[in-house]
């Protein structure tokens, strides 16, 4: 990549994969169990984070030297509602039903520990444009595993994708439940939701041997 | 040169090889291993695991030949509704027994074959040596299951109860949660539709509402269980003597309290079983039965209202129907998963009993609670363990202090 040095491209990279916020650090698990019951609302609860930390990062990274550092949380959370209520109103003009069907979730996006932690840790001693790469990368992090949930947790709790019957009419009995193939109820619960992430961390460490702690 | 002495040249040549665990595994399944320890003092005892397993597979043994002919005879006898007039005669026969090979077997075939797969799987990968632990928990999971579950779904759900249930926390002894009960636990939220109401417990009946759906001249079957009926607040067909002895609809191998108890009395007697967790967890179930029993007496409770059927059920009946008595006996009692001191054994059980009863009455989405008392539990076994053992230690130092004192 011309664009990026090989430093701030590992920037974006490294939360992708073997610094996962979810899957390593284990932060952000709330909203990964809540809304991934659908392949749609992931992705939209991973684009609203990637914007609301790419620009929270830039603007307390801007800010960084003149914050108080008494008051430092206070100023965060308030540039996090600030563009949460952004999204939020973006989505209830745009995308109605969506905005409906994440509820509560995209304001929680407030208290999703991802957003404050890099804020914390990195935006407060960076500049703005490696804040604004640290940010896109976990807040893109995050969204994979998202993504992944919700794709499996669609495809064998509904047998759809974006709402598309890719395994035919469970109604109707065509495609693979013409020959007694079930929808899983299981997947739909959000129990279900913590063991595939569960599993994502089983495969991704056993890959990974580095990444095992010790207890 | 006979079998014995070829597989322990096999296996001298498969040592360190990587399927060596798997051979390993048939090896000691059929002799005893030909090493013997060398070094340090060493206790002889001939009830190493495999035995207790295999006494627990015999005590399971008539509960899954019962349930053969149960099969059978819920089928038949749903059909043509005179055979209840004398269930004695018409119970143990060919035809009931023949049904019930054809629709139990293939169960007890596809939870082996599926878990010992897993289990070999694992071994094999994690080179240590295969372990014992299903073979118990492939007898119990299809005495725990509808009839009619289809294959494929019982398939899914052992690979989901071997590797989440049990290899992720390292095999056979590290478990929290019993196998057999996570597997079941697994088909009843992913397919309620086949784990409960009156469709599921005999055999046929699917397929008959689907016949007559499309239009053909049959009667339908039902089978709604004991606990069903009484939560919808229904008349029971059923006399005591058919729920004592076990001529009624439910799972595969919980239906003969009688057999249940020949197989308590058996594990108890060769101190498989823990008699402390068996006993508490009928006398949890008692004592919620008797409050249940008091709300209604003291007239707290509308007879219109929903709780009323299985509130207002004698507290000892609770024993008799559904699946309490065989998941106190051969669930609650898993050495792995329950409460290891004998104090907490009987909180343990008690609770048990207890959460059952009151999960029984309270959810009638849920007509049978014990699975779920027993994972929730299982669970809590270990800081049950924890306070009994602080308490003792609290109470020893206590004496400490006041004999130096």
């Amino acid at each position: 990549m011309g664009l990026l040095s090989k430093k701030d491209s590992k920037l974006i990279t490294d939360p992708l994969a073997d610094n996962n916020p979810i899957t390593i650090q284990v932060l952000g698990i709330c909203s990964a169990l809540a809304i991934t019951a659908q392949l749609k609302p992931s992705i939209v609860m991973a684009i609203s984070v990637v914007f609301v930390l790419g620009v929270g990062n830039v603007v307390i990274s801007l800010m960084r030297n003149i914050i108080p550092s008494k008051i430092r949380i206070i100023v965060q959370l308030v540039v996090v509602a600030t563009l949460v209520i952004i999204v939020d109103q973006v989505l209830k003009a745009f995308a109605y039903s969506l905005s409906k069907e994440l509820s509560v979730f995209i304001g929680l996006i407030i208290t999703n520990c991802i957003i404050m932690g890099r804020f914390e840790a990195f935006a407060l001693g960076n500049g703005p444009w490696k804040s604004f790469l640290d940010g896109i990368g976990n807040a893109a992090g995050y969204g994979l595993i998202l993504i992944i949930v919700g794709f499996f947790r669609e495809l064998l709790g509904s047998g759809t994708l974006f709402g598309f019957k890719v395994l035919g009419d469970s109604v109707e009995k065509t495609g693979l439940y013409a020959i007694g193939y079930e929808n899983n109820g299981f997947m739909v619960l959000p129990p279900m939701a913590l063991i595939v992430v569960g599993i994502i961390i089983w495969v991704q460490r056993s890959k990974n041997k580095e990444l095992i702690e010790e207890n | 040169m006979g079998l014995k002495e070829n597989l322990h040249k096999l296996k001298k040549k498969y040592e360190g090889k990587k399927m060596a665990p798997a051979f390993n595994a048939l090896h000691t399944f059929l002799y005893l291993p030909n090493e013997t320890t060398h070094s340090g003092s060493h206790v002889r005892a001939a009830d190493d695991l495999k035995r207790t397993m295999n006494t627990v597979i015999v005590a399971l043994v008539p509960c899954l030949l019962f349930g053969m002919f149960n099969a059978g005879y819920q089928h038949y006898a749903a059909i043509d509704e005179t055979l209840r007039a004398a269930p004695l005669e018409n119970f143990f026969t060919m035809d009931n027994f023949l049904m019930g090979c054809l629709t139990i077997l293939p169960l007890v075939i596809v939870s082996y074959g599926v878990g010992l797969a897993v289990e070999f799987l694992f071994a094999v990968i994690k080179g240590h040596e295969v372990e014992e632990g299903y073979l118990v928990t492939g007898m119990l999971v299809p005495l725990i299951v509808p009839v009619d579950i289809p294959l494929w779904m019982l398939a899914v759900a052992v690979i989901f109860g071997v590797v989440i249930g049990k290899e992720v926390f390292g095999g056979t002894g590290m478990n929290i949660l019993n196998p057999a009960l996570t597997i079941r636990a697994f088909l009843f939220f992913a397919y309620p539709t086949w784990m409960s109401g009156d469709k599921v417990w005999v055999h046929g009946a699917v397929e008959r509402s689907k016949e007559i759906a499309g239009g053909a001249n049959l009667d339908a079957i039902s089978g709604e269980t004991i606990l069903g009926s009484y939560a919808q607040n229904q008349e029971v067909m059923y006399s005591l003597q058919d729920m004592f002895f076990g001529f009624i609809p439910g799972s595969v191998g919980e239906t003969s309290k009688l057999l249940i108890i020949i197989g308590a009395l058996f594990l108890i007697f060769t101190k498989v079983g823990s008699w402390r967790i068996i006993l508490s967890t009928l006398v949890g179930a008692l004592v919620m039965g008797l409050i249940f029993n008091g709300v209604v007496d003291a007239g707290w409770i509308e007879n219109t209202s929903k709780f009323y059927g299985l509130m207002s059920l004698p507290f000892w009946e609770h024993l008799l129907v559904g699946g309490l008595l065989f998941g106190a006996v051969y669930m609650a009692t898993d050495p792995v998963t329950a409460s290891q001191t004998n104090k907490g054994k009987w909180i343990y059980g008690f609770l048990i009993g207890f959460i059952s009863i009151m999960i029984r009455v309270f959810n009638p989405a849920y007509p049978e609670g014990v699975f779920l008392a027993i994972l929730l539990m299982n669970v809590f076994a270990p800081t049950i363990d924890h306070y009994v053992l602080q308490g003792n230690i609290k109470r020893r130092q206590k004496r400490l202090k006041v004999k130096t004192a």
